[in-house]
């Protein structure tokens, strides 16, 4: 009889696990806020789906007017994330980009959105590429506390600029006009074009410093910039934040 | 009762697994009735001249080597073609290979890659050098495998490996836009790339009749049926046109 209670209670606990297992794939997690993809699906068919096509591979019926394309949910490849280079995002990651919007894009911030729906639409776009229920999640990159800017800094951070060849494309003075500049591409093979660091608009992952940080480590995915993680130290990347924020400063 | 049952059922599961594996690793192991595919590829016509590429964007470019040219079609002058992958398509199903423990290299110099086709197996670890005075970004671009895309200043040392197989994966440095290679990922270790003299040596294939497909970046693909027996190397030749 106890046999029996026990297999039935191992029986229950699979049960369980597996409804667990593959129920986590169709969720999302941000904080303490668990999104549902059920509840995100129709969200997204009101929402998302001019842009960003049925399917979720970016064509939709606006997509041809577009420049930038919307992003092809179906490859998995995030522009921000906070985790390292050709890895999947963070959910919270998606939740950002929904909620910040992508700048110079057409791409809206979605603030207005209630934020269990922002979660809810993060786990029905995390449906669109199987990468999401194959790959386990990756932990983001540190980003250690910020050394104060100083002038030394600033021309480290300017050496590190012409010595990682950023000016090829960004441009010597980071206008974006480097010789580089007009050839470039994204994965899709649409022409994408380097940042004008001098424009003084906001960039499309967010403005603070610790952003700027969170960009050159992980790189932005599907675009020619890449990721400066094995090649420099924290403290190089501060040193090229800093400099940039010269670059940025000269146009406000 | 029942308890051993299952316990009966899980070391009959654990043998069978175990013994299964032995018996296919004991194949690959055994290359005495095993042969090579052999075989030459050439270009049918006058192959298109190589033009120069504008590296002065970039001075630090010139110091690595010669001018760097275009690398679309290389053909020899008795008609051998370079740069082709030929590879065991079809015929190997249902066995699986372990990963060398050797690198693959691809090197960056004078701002273009060597080789422009590298060819590894899934898994392997590719050794990506930069042998420039100056700072490239290496960002390949699969379609069935992980994009990335690191900044890779001199002398600092990058690996990078492929899970799937691919032919090819169109690698690019965005700093240096005229920089392109492809790097082929197999499941299997029956692959070479074409040199100069557009030879190449499928070597070891166990008796069985396969694909052979050759592949170019430019000229597409091409496939022959061959039996391989003990004993026997068989002789193939791939003609590709523009």
């Amino acid at each position: 009889m106890r046999r029996m209670a026990n297999k039935t209670n191992l029986t229950v606990a699979f049960i369980l696990l597996f409804c667990g297992l593959t129920s986590h794939a169709q969720q999302s997690h941000i904080g303490h806020l668990v999104g549902s993809a059920k509840h995100g699906k129709a969200l997204y068919q009101r929402y998302c789906i001019f842009c960003h096509g049925s399917q979720g591979d970016g064509n939709g019926d606006s997509a041809p007017y577009l420049d930038p394309k919307p992003r092809d949910f179906t490859k998995a490849t995030f522009k921000c994330r906070s985790t390292p280079s050709g890895d999947l995002p963070l959910d919270s990651d998606l939740y950002d980009t929904i909620t910040r919007g992508v700048h110079a894009s057409g791409m809206p911030s979605w603030r207005p959105l209630l934020r269990q729906d922002r979660a809810d639409l993060v786990a029905y776009i995390k449906t669109f590429s199987p990468r999401f229920q194959e790959e386990p999640p990756v932990a983001p990159i540190q980003i250690p506390s910020e050394p104060p800017t100083s002038p030394d800094s600033v021309k480290r951070g300017g050496q590190l600029f012409q010595s990682m060849n950023c000016g090829l494309c960004h441009g010597k003075e980071g206008r974006g006009n480097g010789p580089s500049a007009a050839s470039l591409t994204d994965t899709r093979g649409y022409p994408i074009r380097p940042f004008d660091l001098t424009s003084g608009t906001r960039l499309k992952c967010g403005d603070s410093d610790a952003g700027i940080f969170r960009d050159l480590t992980t790189g932005l995915d599907g675009t020619p910039m890449p990721s400066f993680a094995s090649a420099l130290k924290p403290d190089q990347i501060w040193d090229l934040v800093h400099y940039v924020a010269t670059l940025r400063a000269a146009a406000k | 009762m029942k308890t051993r049952c299952v316990w009966l059922a899980v070391v009959a599961i654990f043998v069978t697994l175990t013994c299964g594996r032995w018996l296919t690793d004991a194949a690959a192991a055994d290359t005495s009735s095993s042969a090579s595919v052999t075989g030459m590829v050439k270009f049918d016509g006058i192959p298109p001249k190589a033009s120069r590429i504008d590296t002065s964007s970039d001075p630090n470019c010139k110091s690595g080597a010669a001018t760097v040219m275009t690398e679309d079609v290389v053909a020899g002058a008795n008609g051998s073609l370079e740069n082709v992958v030929v590879f065991v398509a079809d015929g190997l199903e249902g066995r699986t290979f372990q990963p060398p423990a050797q690198p693959a290299v691809l090197e960056q110099k004078g701002c273009s890659y060597r080789p422009h086709v590298v060819a590894i197996q899934a898994n392997q670890k590719l050794n990506v050098v930069n042998s420039d005075a100056t700072t490239h970004n290496i960002h390949p671009m699969p379609a069935n495998n992980r994009e990335s895309n690191m900044i890779q200043p001199p002398g600092v040392p990058l690996d990078l490996t492929f899970a799937r197989e691919e032919i090819a994966i169109p690698v690019k440095c965005n700093v240096h836009p005229w920089m392109r290679g492809y790097i082929a990922v197999f499941k299997h270790p029956y692959f070479a790339v074409t040199g100069k003299d557009g030879g190449f040596e499928l070597k070891d294939l166990p008796p069985g009749t396969y694909t052979i497909t050759a592949w170019h970046g430019k000229l597409g693909t091409q496939s022959q049926k061959v039996t391989v027996s003990a004993g026997q190397s068989p002789k193939l030749e791939f003609v590709f046109k523009q």
